[in-house]
């Protein structure tokens, strides 16, 4: 099982620091990491995997909101079936 | 595989497009709960609802996290309370329509639908009890919603019912004229009622559903208008194309969120209703679509084939992304609820008469639709009879949900507020149908029901 974590928003230090620190706390293996900074604003899409998460996953996502307030960014974490669903026949 | 664009196109869709689940609506029978002493029914009827749907609410929540797609409303929908009140005669049916605002509140959920009565080829024992309650259950309760099925093509047109239900109408528009005569919105006649239907006012269980199954409503004009927006040059059946595309995508989510709802509550998946259903909000108008296709305004000439289109277009998406399509699926054009289509009537360009004539290309029919408030209940059964006569000729669900506005007229507006939206006070012919609806019987189902 694997989820995506998207991050958008106005680049600071430690980003994707504090975005994998939030995985580890859970037990949840990055796998993939697309990042890319243009001009001023930061944008990374990270795969994990979710099998062996140590909570429930919306406790995640709640973590990873609250991240994104903190921030400034706007960071969704959503499991992978919906865009697997979504773009694929 | 996941790639870079399809993730920041489905985060878009949801962001920026108002892309969401309209509804995940849990279908119970309550065939098992018919009693002769009407308390003891409803007892179990408050009981069976709360222990099927307990947890529909907090499953909702876990699901909108788990794909960080909002779902907008939590409902249930009961088997039409007619066959239950039939058990009791003499009785106020009205006490149903209580033990099921006891049950919503209970399970917290935004709507439930039932309260309603199917007398398309005539009235049984407790339909026509139910149907004169209807106005006190619709004032008396929040959360209840009823419908009536007054005709079908196999049938023909029950113009009885037709007659009671302006009158029905009215008084339910009366009776909560002072919260902008509300009740109204909540009560829906059908022609060719479906049993499966997740969405409000007119949801009911059918009775050839099973026990109790998981309905899922997606909604997305957002997405498609913006998909649209693209292609500023494409011709008619390019843009047939990217509709079907974008529907795909829309309908695949609610087929994924529909099978996850089923799975965590135990209960089979019933269908995926793929409509697309406006809310008054900025960017979710089914109108601004079609002026996106080129009208400069919804209900010009040419609304009514940009409509058939879109609507056809949108079916051709979804069946694919679907295992098991049902309920309404098609473009709804509720007028209250749709920025655009208010727009529109406002400015007269969207008139009655236009509605009436998109109603035949499209899902469902004259929706949210607020006339003058001196309308004489022989006129709402008229408006009634001749869109169930387009429902009846062309084999397709429709309905009436007007809005008398009590003490309001032409030029004036009601505010409901929230998805029901707000909705001007659209003029009506002056002339009466009073004889006509006056004469009752039935409109015989036309030669091509003779299908057998």
């Amino acid at each position: 099982m694997r989820a995506v974590v998207t991050v958008i928003g106005k680049d600071t230090v430690g980003i994707l620091h504090k975005v994998s620190g939030i995985c580890a706390e859970y037990n949840v293996n990055v796998i993939e990491v697309t990042q890319s900074v243009l001009q001023d604003m930061f944008a990374m899409i990270m795969l994990v995997d979710i099998s062996a998460i140590n909570a429930d996953f919306s406790k995640l996502v709640d973590s990873m909101d609250s991240l994104g307030k903190e921030l400034g960014l706007s960071i969704h974490t959503m499991h992978e079936d919906i865009f697997n669903s979504m773009h694929s026949v | 595989m996941l790639n870079v664009y399809n993730i920041l196109e489905t985060i878009r869709m949801i962001q920026d497009e108002c892309l969401d689940i309209r509804t995940i609506t849990m279908g119970i029978s309550l065939l098992d709960c018919i009693d002769t002493d009407i308390d003891k029914a409803c007892e179990k009827v408050y009981n069976k609802i709360v222990t099927k749907a307990g947890r529909l609410v907090e499953v909702g929540q876990q699901i909108e996290k788990e794909y960080g797609i909002p779902i907008v409303n939590k409902r249930i929908s009961v088997t039409p309370i007619a066959m239950l009140a039939a058990a009791c005669p003499g009785e106020n049916p009205v006490k149903f329509a209580k033990a099921l605002q006891r049950a919503a509140d209970t399970c917290g959920v935004n709507f439930i639908g039932g309260y309603s009565a199917l007398v398309h080829k005539g009235f049984s024992a407790g339909d026509e009890a139910l149907i004169r309650s209807i106005p006190e259950a619709l004032d008396v309760t929040q959360n209840i919603c009823s419908s009536v099925n007054i005709g079908s093509t196999k049938s023909g047109i029950n113009m009885d019912a037709v007659k009671l239900m302006g009158q029905i109408v009215k008084e339910t528009a009366e009776r909560t004229a002072d919260r902008d005569c509300i009740g109204a919105a909540k009560l829906v006649v059908f022609c060719n009622a479906v049993e499966d239907n997740p969405f409000m006012a007119g949801a009911f269980h059918g009775v050839g559903e099973p026990d109790c199954e998981i309905h899922v409503g997606v909604s997305g004009p957002g997405v498609v208008r913006a998909a649209l927006t693209k292609y500023p040059d494409a011709s008619i059946n390019e843009i047939a194309d990217i509709i079907k595309k974008t529907a795909f995508k829309i309908t695949r989510m609610g087929q994924l969120v529909g099978a996850r709802a089923s799975e965590l509550l135990g209960v089979p998946f019933g269908i995926v209703d793929l409509s697309l259903a406006p809310t008054p909000a900025v960017g979710d108008s089914v109108a601004h679509i079609l002026e996106e296709m080129g009208l400069e305004m919804c209900g010009t000439h040419g609304t009514t084939a940009c409509l058939a289109m879109l609507n056809d277009a949108v079916k051709k998406g979804g069946v694919m992304a679907s295992s098991t399509v049902g309920g309404l699926s098609g473009a709804f054009i509720p007028v209250s609820e749709d920025a655009g289509m208010i727009d529109a009537a406002v400015d007269g360009v969207l008139t009655l008469e236009k509605l009436e004539a998109m109603t035949a290309v499209c899902s469902v029919g004259l929706d949210m639709i607020v006339v003058p408030g001196d309308i004489a209940p022989e006129t709402i059964s008229a408006i009634i009879a001749d869109e169930a006569a387009i429902g009846m000729v062309n084999t397709k669900t429709t309905a009436v949900r007007l809005i008398p506005a009590i003490g309001k007229k032409e030029g004036e507006t009601l505010e409901f507020g929230g998805l029901l939206g707000s909705g001007p006070v659209m003029p009506i012919k002056e002339k009466s149908a009073a004889k006509f609806i006056n004469r009752g019987g039935r409109i015989p189902a036309p030669m091509h029901s003779l299908k057998n």
